[in-house]
């Protein structure tokens, strides 16, 4: 039998002021990145035109700014697609304009394709794709991304009050705020274009970081029914531990499919697999060491008056508990 | 035993459903017809997923009211019109699968797949919308004219379906060679060209139930519109007489059929000169009921006309279309009128007062989003993915085998049904699949195992635990379930929030995900629980596992 971090039992819930510290040094700096850079938003929310170009001959990007620049278009942003003849041309709106239309997205082209065919050669180069955002639809896009975020948190509280109970479900809330803010820092920080597929990864890294902390709380809730002799910070600790084989084998197959995707995944899903990489590491951070001592925080502050830790049903099992009691250490064969 | 059987027969059942759901069928779609550049229906086999635009590449609008020259009274009402117009026109994109669709009340989407040139769609799309009423032709004068122009088609050497020559055979009927051969029986046997063979154009139509009213088999839609635009016969053409097509096929027993209506060429009122038009159910008569008002100077025209055309039928034609069947005029109207539906529904009815109001008042529309994808893209991400896709199906192997052994094995076997499952659920529900759709599938797959470890891992604790084989297999699935559920509810929670924020791309990679997770689900919990019971039933006295 291979074993990678079975019968461990590392003090997850002792260290936790170096898990303070790690935060704080990711988030401090981060948080001031984010609020004096802010987010690199894509056309889709701040309204523009984006226009992608191959060319059968390689163009120097340095040439084709230029080119742009003597055509008028100085704000266009040049961003290189994979290869040196697949260029992203974008150029966002600077104002909202008042009809919400996307009529000077017609301008941006063909001041686009005038400076093409005078400096790639008009037939040397096609444009792929071509988006027009109007202000209008990016502002609401802006919105309702933010409010999909909001009420994944609010539904997730319910369900979670329902099956656990409200305090899980707090903790397991802080765990996953902890996560999107950091995700967010880390798109701040890495330049990256905030498109709506990012906004998906987002969402799923939340998902993610989410379960992550759902399946250590099902084995608290699990371990506070037959180990009621055991006090809260060491029932975490065990909790964690015993979920860590599970925890590295889960999350190294789906690091494995995300880096494929990194990989092999073409330009518009490299960025998007690029978050959910970083999303893995956060989200297994959190629920080990945000979640769990966010739940010791709460009951701290809020104790359960005859909840699940008295009402349970006596210590029946004291068999798998003398088993895994051995302080063993890791990977033993 | 027998709950061995009965769950393998249910997952035979299911894979059965996925494979079907997913082998190439018949489906079908309006296209071009390469030679006269209209659309037709036709079959064609594919597998059936729905790709999004960003994978086959084509041209998505969004559009609102344009409110920018001064407030449009009722946006919502606008955008409703622009919709039926839009529908109206469905067919000049030429593309094969047009979706036109209203969002939020004030939007309306329209995604042309396959489409390459965007001002031509657009130009399509706001163009302004012309209404017409038309007197049909009472006098049968284009029913009278048939003989003489099937007479002129023949000397062209045109003749009825099958009798032509092959020339003009495969010049009519090339692109509906999926047709052909059915068309080709019904015709006459021998190659004759006597004199008393039906004549080409008046055997593809069949009288309808109003003078001026015919129906045309609609797989020989095409044939007649090509015949229709020959020189010879719009010669022919009694004067002042035009034909213009409806927008309804009619089912009549197995067949379909369009309608052609033979109508005066001038119009006794145009849309300017409507006002208003509304639907209604009338309680006593139990009929739906379009009323319009007429401006004044329209009502004075309208009056003059309906006095000659009394017991006459009138088409109605939005954008040189027919809509529904012409009412009959039963005495003169003034400025205000009103069109009787019989029996029809009251949706019908509302359908029509859309029609006229859309041709009375232009609703002016401006781009407030566009997307134009070239195809080639679109390839490139789909085998950019299905490489992703391979790539990590090899890693997810190799880390569940070398770890889990049999077990592992067990696992990735559960893990290609899940695959299937996923995709038959694409295909069954006729969801879309989007780029960020198949990058979900693909990062699924990475997740999938999640169940199958969360169960393996609570079968390797009970035996450390000293249980039985069969006693650890048992509890080990009952004890992993509750954290399968909550961390796939949640899952599914996040997803569904993804999907109503989501547009189009995004939407795809929430399906993609919440599919995922319920067949991983079904995978994990039941697959490879039938599994175990196969391996247990077989060894019965095994003391160990490989896991």
């Amino acid at each position: 039998m291979r074993r990678l971090f079975t019968n461990t039992s590392f003090d997850f819930i002792g260290v936790r002021k170096y898990a303070y510290l790690l935060t704080a040094a990711f988030f401090i700096p981060g948080l001031v990145l984010l609020l004096v850079r802010g987010l690199n938003y894509g056309i889709e929310f701040t309204g523009g035109t984006l226009i992608q170009i191959q060319t059968s001959a390689p163009v120097d990007v340095g040439t084709l700014r230029h080119a742009l620049d003597a055509h008028g278009l100085s704000g266009a942003e040049i961003q290189s697609f994979g290869s040196d003849r697949d260029y992203a041309i974008r150029a966002r709106l600077a104002g909202a304009s008042a009809t919400g239309g996307t009529e000077e997205g017609a301008g941006t082209v063909a001041a686009v394709q005038a400076t093409l065919d005078s400096t790639v050669g008009a037939g040397k180069y096609a444009i792929v794709r071509h988006e027009a955002v109007g202000p209008k639809v990016g502002g609401e896009l802006r919105q309702k991304a933010f409010l999909a975020i909001l009420m994944s948190f609010g539904a997730i509280l319910i369900y979670l009050a329902m099956r656990f109970e409200w305090r899980f479900g707090l903790a397991a809330i802080a765990a996953t705020a902890h996560d999107v803010l950091g995700t967010i820092m880390f798109i701040s920080l890495m330049r990256l274009e905030v498109s709506l597929v990012i906004v998906g990864g987002v969402l799923s890294v939340l998902g993610l970081s989410l379960n992550e902390t759902v399946i250590i709380f099902d084995r608290v809730r699990e371990n506070e029914k037959k180990r009621l002799k055991l006090e809260l910070p060491a029932l975490l600790n065990l909790s964690i531990n015993e979920t860590l084989p599970r925890t590295v084998l889960t999350h190294g197959t789906s690091l494995s499919t995300l880096a494929t995707l990194a990989i092999f995944g073409g330009e518009v899903i490299r960025p998007f697999a690029i978050v959910m990489f970083f999303g893995v590491f956060t989200g297994i951070f959190s629920s080990m060491f945000i979640a769990p001592v966010a739940l010791m925080y709460i009951r701290r502050r809020w104790p359960t008056h005859g909840g699940a830790r008295t009402a349970s049903m006596p210590a029946a099992r004291p068999a798998p508990a003398a088993a895994r009691q051995r302080p063993v250490a890791a990977d033993r064969d | 035993m027998r709950t061995i059987r009965s769950r393998l027969i249910t997952i035979a059942i299911m894979i059965a459903l996925a494979i079907w759901s997913l082998i190439p069928r018949s489906t079908t779609v309006r296209v071009r017809d390469p030679v006269t550049g209209r659309m037709h229906d036709s079959t064609v086999r594919r597998v059936p997923i729905n790709l999004g635009l960003d994978l086959q590449g084509g041209i998505h609008l969004a559009l609102e009211v344009d409110q920018s020259k001064g407030p449009v009274a009722d946006p919502k009402e606008a955008i409703g019109r622009a919709e039926r117009v839009v529908r109206t026109r469905i067919d000049e994109f030429g593309v094969t699968e047009p979706v036109v669709q209203l969002v939020g009340g004030d939007r309306l989407i329209v995604e042309l797949p396959g489409e390459k040139d965007p001002a031509r769609a657009k130009g399509i799309i706001q163009r302004t919308a012309f209404l017409e009423f038309r007197i049909t032709d009472m006098h049968n004068l284009f029913r009278d004219a048939l003989p003489d122009i099937d007479k002129a088609l023949r000397a062209a050497g045109v003749t009825a379906a099958g009798a032509a020559t092959p020339n003009a055979v495969s010049q009519l009927f090339s692109a509906d060679s999926a047709k052909q051969k059915g068309k080709v029986k019904k015709g006459p046997a021998a190659p004759d060209t006597s004199q008393n063979q039906p004549g080409a154009l008046s055997s593809l139509l069949y009288q309808g139930g109003q003078p001026g009213e015919f129906l045309v088999p609609e797989e020989q839609v095409p044939a007649a519109e090509s015949l229709l635009a020959r020189p010879e016969v719009r010669r022919l053409l009694p004067r002042g007489i035009d034909l213009k097509w409806g927008t309804q096929v009619e089912s009549r027993g197995a067949r379909s059929y369009r309608a052609l209506y033979a109508v005066e060429e001038k119009p006794i009122i145009t849309g300017e000169e409507l006002e208003k038009a509304t639907a209604r159910r009338d309680q006593m008569t139990n009929q739906s009921i379009v009323e319009f008002t007429l401006s004044r100077r329209g009502g004075r025209m309208f009056e003059r006309e309906t006095g000659r055309h009394v017991n006459d039928y009138m088409a109605i034609i939005l954008d040189g279309r027919v809509q529904g069947q012409p009412p009959i005029i039963k005495s003169q109207i003034g400025q205000r009128g009103q069109i009787e539906l019989g029996n029809k529904s009251l949706e019908e009815a509302n359908d029509l007062a859309l029609v006229l109001r859309a041709g009375a008042l232009p609703a002016p529309l401006t781009i407030v989003e566009e997307r134009t994808i070239g195809p080639s893209l679109g390839k490139d991400a789909i085998a950019d993915g299905i490489k992703a896709g391979i790539a990590g199906v090899v890693l997810v192997v190799i880390i569940m085998v070398s770890y889990y052994r049999f077990a592992g094995v067990l696992a990735v076997l559960a893990l290609v049904l899940y695959a299937l499952y996923t995709l038959a659920g694409l295909s069954g529900f006729g969801f879309t699949l989007t780029l960020p759709g198949l990058a979900g599938f693909v990062l699924s797959i990475g997740i999938a195992v999640d169940a199958n470890v969360l169960i393996f891992e609570r079968i390797r604790e009970e035996l450390a635990a000293g249980k039985s084989v069969r006693l650890a297999i048992d509890q080990g699935f009952a004890r992993a379930m509750n954290a399968i559920v909550d961390s796939n509810v949640c899952a599914i929670l996040t997803a569904l929030f993804l999907y109503q924020f989501g547009t189009g791309p995004v939407k795809g990679f929430a399906v993609t995900l919440i599919l995922g997770v319920l067949a991983s689900m079904i995978t994990a919990i039941f697959v490879t629980r039938t599994f175990f019971m196969i391996w247990l039933q077989r060894r019965p006295t095994m003391q160990t596992l490989s896991i």
